[in-house]
């Protein structure tokens, strides 16, 4: 409450009492003057009320509903209520005011909470629609895919270039980068322990190994998912939002081989690129360890590092980023084409593609190894 | 104002007087949109002041222009309803981030502004489940509901039908003329432009400016301009013609 109460009381208690308000009345008043409300009528236990506004300069309209619950509580408690001094503005801002919206009930419910058995059979069904979704999704851009290989002028090929520099050209610093440090980190801690054996020799083989044939693949389509299939789900939710896509389809496009097909070819041909660019950095980062920290030359760490890589580790490896691109571009593009509403939906399909490509990057890498078990 | 070499407005002088409502018209592409951007602070001009009640604006900081925000509302052309919040969360937003009101005194106003829009009962809907001029009349509670003594419209017909867009417009002048607020609407909309405003200025994209300012219903009849008589009267300009046969 300011120091200065913006109303005077006149009159006997337990009698009429008339309650003069003056200066501002508005929403910077509006709480202080509300919580007085109960106060004034317990204090002085009119059996009349007055309310004088004719001393008010400016009154807004939370100041206007400030009258209104003074006379609502008036009527409560059964105390004859008058309002005086309205002019024609402050006539003007209390008829604005629709008594029965102050109570009016939501005409939309709030969502009642589930059960648990509720959320497990939601769940459940959301999940198997989901599936469902993405197998459908994956015929139809197979389908696409199959009919655009056949009729290459078809294929805007101006997309496929753009969509290759920004997966493959602007995602190399950040791969490179990444897979230079995880050979290095993991050439350092091997070090640690193949040293106590006399075993230098072998970090080369280890960081070779693992980088070409798992980890170069896993890391490389795993950056690409979080740059780049988000982008796509980003880019492809918000042309759906903006009614993009609906207008490609009044037009007599197809939505999958404008939009979808160039980013799934771009990045088939653009990930196991980046993958061989991955173990690429990542011999290196292990080579500075095993140079600086092992003793090793530059020619004994390469021609260790070729010895154990076979050519099957090689097409191995490449075969898994393959597949890897068709997954992160193809759920990339199902959760952009997925997407109703607005800016937040967006930001849940661009969320559900990184997450659901992630988890089909193990998945396959999952499938791979045990196939390729079994194969060589 | 201008962006590269390209001047879009120069030389704009006009003033708005409390309590009016004052349209700025236009064609498309004359900068109607620019100028009311400038006006709010969203886009500074290149030259030029802007004062509000008396406030050189581009003398301001960002503490103060937030604090200057604070006593305007804007209707945007699109609404800019948050999606993700109920429109009874929309519209206490602003109460619930400037004020130290307690919960039910918020609940209370936020149902008073929806009351006014004639949106009562609609608390619990998402923007996404309101029609569009729904969602104007919201977006008009959530930028009245600090009370401020300016209110900017941005195209508020934009997009809606005739029946929906006249209601608008008498909500406009119900607000107006209840509350005595001062209303800034841009539009090109003529209905909006008879039914609602008291003064209008007219820009040009070719005069990159200014060409007509005063009542709308006397510009209509008594302007020796062309360009404003042919823009009230919805004639194509003759150059337009050139070249067509008939």
């Amino acid at each position: 409450m300011p120091d200065e109460t913006p109303y005077t009381v006149e009159g006997t208690n337990g009698g009429d009492i008339t309650l003069a308000l003056s200066g501002r009345i508005d929403l910077d008043l509006f709480g202080d003057l509300s919580s007085s409300i109960g106060s004034i009528f317990d204090s002085y236990a009119p059996t009349k009320l007055t309310v004088d506004v004719t001393g008010v300069d400016y009154l807004d309209s939370s100041g206007a509903l400030f009258l209104v619950k003074l006379e609502d509580e008036a009527q409560l408690r059964s105390v004859p209520f008058t309002l005086s001094g309205l002019s024609r503005e402050k006539k003007g801002i209390m008829s604005l005011i629709d008594r029965q919206s102050l109570s009016a009930p939501s005409l939309a419910t709030k969502e009642r909470p589930m059960g648990i058995v509720e959320q497990v059979g939601v769940g459940s069904v959301s999940a198997l629609q989901d599936i469902y979704d993405v197998i459908s999704f994956s015929g139809e851009l197979l389908y696409d895919l199959a009919y655009s290989l056949m009729h290459p002028k078809k294929v805007r090929w101006g997309d496929v270039v753009s969509s290759m520099k920004k997966v493959g050209v602007d995602g190399l610093p950040i791969v490179g980068l990444i897979s230079f440090l995880l050979g290095l980190i993991m050439a350092f801690m091997s070090s640690l322990q193949l040293k106590q054996f006399g075993a230098n020799m072998y970090v080369a083989s280890l960081v070779a190994i693992a980088m070409v044939r798992e980890l170069g693949p896993i890391m490389t389509a795993i950056i690409v998912a979080g740059r780049s299939g988000s982008a796509f789900a980003a880019e492809i939710g918000t042309m759906k939002v903006n009614e993009e896509v609906d207008a490609l389809t009044t037009m007599g496009f197809s939505p999958m081989r404008f939009l979808a097909i160039p980013k799934v070819i771009a990045s088939l041909l653009v990930v196991p690129v980046l993958t061989i660019f991955s173990s690429i950095f990542a011999i290196m980062g292990g080579m500075i360890v095993g140079v600086l920290g092992l003793n090793l030359t530059i020619y004994t760490y390469i021609q260790q590092t070729m010895k154990a890589i076979e050519i099957f580790d090689i097409t191995s490896g490449l075969a898994k980023s393959f597949v890897f691109a068709a997954a992160i571009s193809s759920i990339g593009c199902q959760r952009g084409f997925k997407v109703r509403g607005g800016a937040g939906a967006v930001g849940d399909a661009t969320t559900s593609a990184v997450v659901a490509s992630i988890f089909l990057i193990i998945v396959i890498d999952s499938t791979f190894a045990i196939i390729l078990h079994y194969v060589r | 104002m201008r962006y590269g070499d390209n001047t879009v407005l120069d030389n704009v002088n006009f003033e708005v007087h409390a309590g009016e409502i004052f349209v700025i018209m236009g064609g498309s592409g004359c900068g109607k949109s620019t100028l009311l951007k400038q006006i709010i602070g969203i886009e500074t001009p290149t030259e030029g002041r802007i004062w509000i009640n008396g406030t050189d604006t581009a003398l301001l900081d960002e503490v103060e222009l937030r604090k200057l925000h604070m006593g305007i509302g804007m209707l945007f052309q699109s609404s800019a309803l948050f999606g993700s919040m109920t429109i009874g969360e929309n519209v206490s937003l602003p109460l619930t981030e400037f004020t130290n009101l307690p919960a039910d005194d918020i609940e209370l106003i936020m149902k008073m502004k929806l009351g006014m829009v004639e949106l009562a009962g609609y608390d619990n809907h998402f923007p996404s489940e309101l029609s569009g001029g729904m969602q104007k009349r919201a977006g008009i509670a959530r930028a009245m509901v600090l009370d401020p003594a300016m209110l900017f419209l941005d195209e508020p017909s934009a997009g809606l039908d005739p029946v929906t867009s006249a209601e608008l417009d008498m909500l406009i002048k119900k607000l107006n003329e209840g509350i005595g607020t001062t209303m800034v609407i841009v539009t090109h909309e003529l209905e909006t432009i008879f039914n609602t405003s008291h003064r209008i200025i007219m820009l040009d994209k070719d005069a990159r400016g200014i060409i007509a300012e005063g009542d709308p219903r006397k510009l209509r009849t008594d302007s020796d301009d062309q360009r404003v008589t042919d823009f009230f009267n919805r004639r194509v300009a003759e150059k337009k013609n050139e070249g067509m046969t008939t």
